[in-house]
């Protein structure tokens, strides 16, 4: 993976970008000794590390915008870090930037029950979120699998999604406000705890921007009231193809369930003697369908999906009878990547999204390549909104074998593009699948998200390196110098 | 003498743009020009009617997606959802009512460009939360897509949400891809008679922050209500609080009797039925029953849902305004006496320490010439918005003017964008 080489200018100023960062941050928000750095040197993505050349620890907004606005003006590159829970790499450092971490953005800031929403700093975990509203009986949608860790600041950054997507929406359908600095150190507020945008939409574009628009510095998020009732039917298949028709038929018939998982007989397999969540060991796919709201809805639905889950030729059906039943239903599920990590000493987690009908196909043609390049793979799949996650194991001790399994990676996920769907649904492009980015975009459609980077950061300083395959200056792309806020033919009515 | 171009595909299209551009011709884009009248007034001599680009060029049902050309009629779409139970979740309103123009026209591109999203808002997301691809070609004639056909997406800026609401200032779409819902099987409307504004957008918050997935919450005082088509609303002589509940039968009914319970405080409780329920839902979606009035001057304001009743007050006792509270109180209608200023120093004196914003949806062209139609910007988001606008459009060639802001000093410069 080749990353911008670094700017042998801004690395002779190291001690000079040091001391001024000490004097906008000081204590000890300043790192630089090469032990300490070390703990930032990845994020989920382990596979790529780089030590960054100074890492600062910001507390207030006012620093941070001193910090953009000192770096924007020294040409100083800048990656920002939530938890550091990512896993594309979107906040790998640079060996010339500075990483701004937002672990000291750790408080709660408001909590409105009237207004149903939460006002948060960027560095809150995603789970205290729902901790902190849980005794009302709210809870925050969006439930990506790491999130007694990650941060809502990088839900924001990666349009975090999680299980319940299909229903709830992902984080840019959660999020009501933020406020932001840009790489100038002005600071902006978008939104609010009302909805929708007064003019553009900002808001909407700068979440899943991982980082390449601007520092997020808050957060407001919608919460919502816990169904009375939730629960979960397992169903199992004698084929992949049959359990994909199942979920096509339950939406089909007028059911959005809040949770609908599918996995293959690998993943069933690892989770189950992992956790022991009474899967059945003897079927080809297994679906979990969760169904939420009043008993009486509830209790309908589920009737209407396991006449359905017959319909469509299921063999196993075992229908959640209580609250610890349910949890224990998806304990398997949720230990995934543990599971799989069981059964071999390496994986690789990939996020691909496809039309959920052409499910049966992919997962057909990733077997042929499973044989092609003789690494096994298990599949987990949030079947609802067709958000698939093939874990490639492999042995990294291995010579060459890490290289296999990233070649077979991207291809899965220029199968998933070529069926209609996209790189990523959730994880992001980071520097993962950053020149996989040609797959699904033409020239034209890469230059119009770049042009649109230069309204944001005209000196391409915020998180270079990052999702798109080819750095491009702005004035590459005919983007005229712009000095402070004027614009040529600033006279006329642009809007 | 305006004058009407008609390409008829991409191809004719991107030419037409980037000579447009190259001369520095402004452009108005329109589908049926039925939303002329929202935004200000374009300044274009030129108009491209996008009207021959028009199908449904995918509909999957049981993937939730439909996709189709920027010009298809609304009706088209809206025809070919029902016939399969469903519908657009975001329950776009019509401004056809407030504009004067014949109900149900329009176009999907114009939908979207408007960012149009009623009373199902706050659970099922606005017009922005729906679109989930677009092609389309930008101000100097450059054929781009973004965002796909699935729902769960991050690859790239999300881009639609940006295009969603840009009144075509950004970029021409000719193709959108979006979410659709199945229908719900059944619907019912509590209604609560006598409430004041504050009252009224309590039981709205009880029965929001309930968890019987309440799907819309309106209040209409006593001159919205007396407006209405369906009869227990017209007859009630006092303002009526209106609570939907959707879904499959067994599970509506169980709803409504437990939120009838939940709110037995606030007073007499009626039901309306799905027939019914769907009919007053329309009229407030469609602000039917802010006014008729044809020469009052209308906003559409976005606040806290704690702050809409207050505001509908302080509006009803201080400007004379007729009022109607959507989204739980968080979105209201105010219907004013036509004043040279729409009123506007008041209306946005008034959100200012609020936050949100506020929209005049309805003036005459001269009125929406001077005063700021859009919310006016605060501190460095003015030049944001500007660069966003140089990203797509440098010359400023497409709508000019259709979002522009009057407001001097929050302008650029005191320039006039």
């Amino acid at each position: 993976m080749k990353m911008p080489a670094p700017n042998p200018d801004v690395l002779s100023r190291r001690s000079e970008t040091i001391e001024k960062l000490r004097q906008i941050v000081p204590g000890e928000g300043v790192i630089v000794d090469e032990e300490e750095l070390r703990a930032y040197e990845c994020d989920g993505l382990m596979a790529y590390r780089q030590l960054p050349m100074v890492v600062v620890l910001p507390q207030t907004t006012e620093q941070i915008s001193k910090v953009l606005q000192y770096c924007n003006a020294n040409d100083v590159k800048i990656v920002p870090r939530g938890a550091g829970t990512g896993l594309s790499g979107g906040a790998l450092p640079l060996a010339d930037g500075v990483t701004i971490g937002l672990g000291k953005f750790n408080r709660i800031l408001e909590v409105d029950f009237e207004n149903r929403c939460i006002v948060a700093q960027p560095g809150v975990t995603n789970m205290a979120i729902t901790q902190a509203v849980e005794d009302q009986g709210f809870y925050y949608a969006p439930d990506p699998s790491s999130r007694i860790a990650c941060s809502i600041g990088g839900n924001v950054a990666e349009n975090a999604g999680g299980m319940h997507c299909l229903k709830y929406g992902l984080t840019t359908n959660n999020l009501l406000g933020l406020e932001m600095v840009l790489m100038s150190g002005e600071v902006v507020r978008l939104g609010g705890k009302h909805l929708d945008a007064g003019h553009y939409d900002l808001m909407g574009v700068v979440t899943g921007s991982e980082g390449l628009l601007g520092v997020i510095t808050e957060v407001t998020v919608r919460i919502l009231q816990r169904p009375a009732v939730q629960r979960a039917v397992l169903l199992g298949f004698d084929s992949i193809e049959q359990g994909g028709d199942c979920v096509a038929d339950i939406i089909a018939g007028g059911i959005v369930p809040g949770a609908m998982e599918m996995m293959d007989r690998m993943a069933i397999d690892a989770m189950e003697r992992f956790v022991h969540s009474g899967y059945p060991l003897d079927v080809e796919s297994l679906l979990i369908v969760e169904l939420d709201g009043p008993e009486a809805e509830v209790d309908y639905l589920l009737e209407r999906v396991g006449k359905i889950a017959k319909d469509a030729g299921s063999t196993f059906m075992r229908i959640s009878e209580n609250e610890a039943e349910r949890q224990m239903f998806w304990q398997g599920r949720m230990s995934a990547f543990p599971s799989v990590g069981r059964i071999s000493p390496d994986y690789l987690t990939m996020d691909g999204t496809i039309p959920r009908h052409r499910l049966p196909e992919v997962l057909a043609e990733m077997t042929k390549m499973s044989e092609t390049y003789g690494l096994r793979v298990a599949n987990v799949f949030h079947a609802g909104d067709g958000n698939l996650h093939p874990l490639i194991l492999f042995d990294a001790n291995k010579q060459g074998e890490l290289e296999k399994a990233e070649t077979f990676g991207a291809e899965i996920l220029k199968l998933c593009v070529r069926v209609g769907g996209v790189l990523s649904g959730e994880h992001g492009i980071g520097v993962e699948k950053r020149d996989l980015m040609v797959e699904m975009f033409s020239e034209a459609d890469l230059d119009q998200q770049q042009r649109l980077k230069c309204a944001f950061d005209p000196e391409g300083l915020l998180n270079p390196g990052k999702v798109y395959p080819t750095l491009k200056r702005c004035a590459e792309m005919g983007w005229m110098h712009v000095k402070a806020d004027k614009l040529p033919f600033s006279d006329i009515p642009r809007f | 003498m305006a004058q009407i171009l008609n390409p008829t595909d991409e191809a004719e299209l991107r030419e037409l743009i980037a000579s447009a551009n190259s001369a520095n011709t402004p452009l108005e884009i329109i589908g049926h020009a039925t939303k002329r009248g929202l935004g200000h007034p374009v300044a274009a001599d030129v108009s491209v009617d996008m009207q021959a680009f028009s199908a449904i060029t995918l509909y999957e049902p049981e993937e939730l997606v439909l996709s189709a050309k920027a010009g298809t009629p609304i009706s088209e779409i809206s025809s070919a959802l029902g016939a399969q139970n469903q519908m657009l979740a975001f329950e776009p309103w019509d401004p056809a009512f407030l504009l004067g123009q014949k109900p149900a026209s329009g176009t999907i591109g114009g939908t979207f460009m408007a960012g149009l999203a009623g009373p199902r808002r706050p659970g099922a997301g606005a017009a922005r939360d729906n679109l989930l691809g677009v092609n389309a070609i930008n101000g100097q004639g450059e054929i781009f897509k973004t965002g796909g056909r699935v729902v769960k997406n991050v690859s790239g800026f999300d881009l639609p949400k940006l295009i969603a609401g840009s009144f075509g200032t950004l970029a021409i779409a000719t193709e959108l891809t979006f979410k659709v819902l199945p229908r719900p099987e059944k619907a019912r409307t509590l209604l609560i008679f006598g409430l004041n504004a504050l009252e009224g957008g309590r039981a709205m918050r009880i029965a929001l922050t309930s968890p019987h997935e309440v799907s819309a919450t309106a209040h209409l005082p006593q001159s919205a209500a007396a407006l209405a088509q369906v009869e227990f609303v017209r007859g009630a002589g006092t303002s009526v609080t209106a609570i939907r509940v959707e879904g499959p039968g067994p599970s509506v009914s169980v709803r409504i009797k437990a939120l009838r319970e939940l709110l037995s405080t606030f007073g007499d409780i009626e039901e309306l039925h799905t027939e019914n329920s769907i009919r007053l839902w329309s009229e407030i979606r469609d602000v039917q029953v802010l006014t008729h009035n044809p020469d009052k001057q209308v906003w559409r304001i976005s606040v806290a849902p704690t702050d809409g009743p207050r505001l509908a007050n302080w509006a009803e006792s201080n400007i004379g305004a007729d009022a109607l509270l959507d989204w739980g109180g968080g979105l209201l209608w105010l219907a004013l006496d036509a004043t040279p200023d729409a009123h506007a120093s008041d209306v946005r004196g008034a959100i200012s320490s609020l936050g949100g914003h506020a929209t005049l949806v309805r003036a005459t062209a001269d009125v929406r010439a001077r005063v700021d139609v859009f919310q006016p910007f605060v501190g460095a988001l003015a030049g944001l918005t500007a660069r966003v606008k140089y990203a797509f459009d440098p010359n400023g060639i497409l709508n000019p003017g259709r979002m522009a802001h009057q407001d001097r000093a929050g302008g650029l410069n005191g320039n006039p964008l």
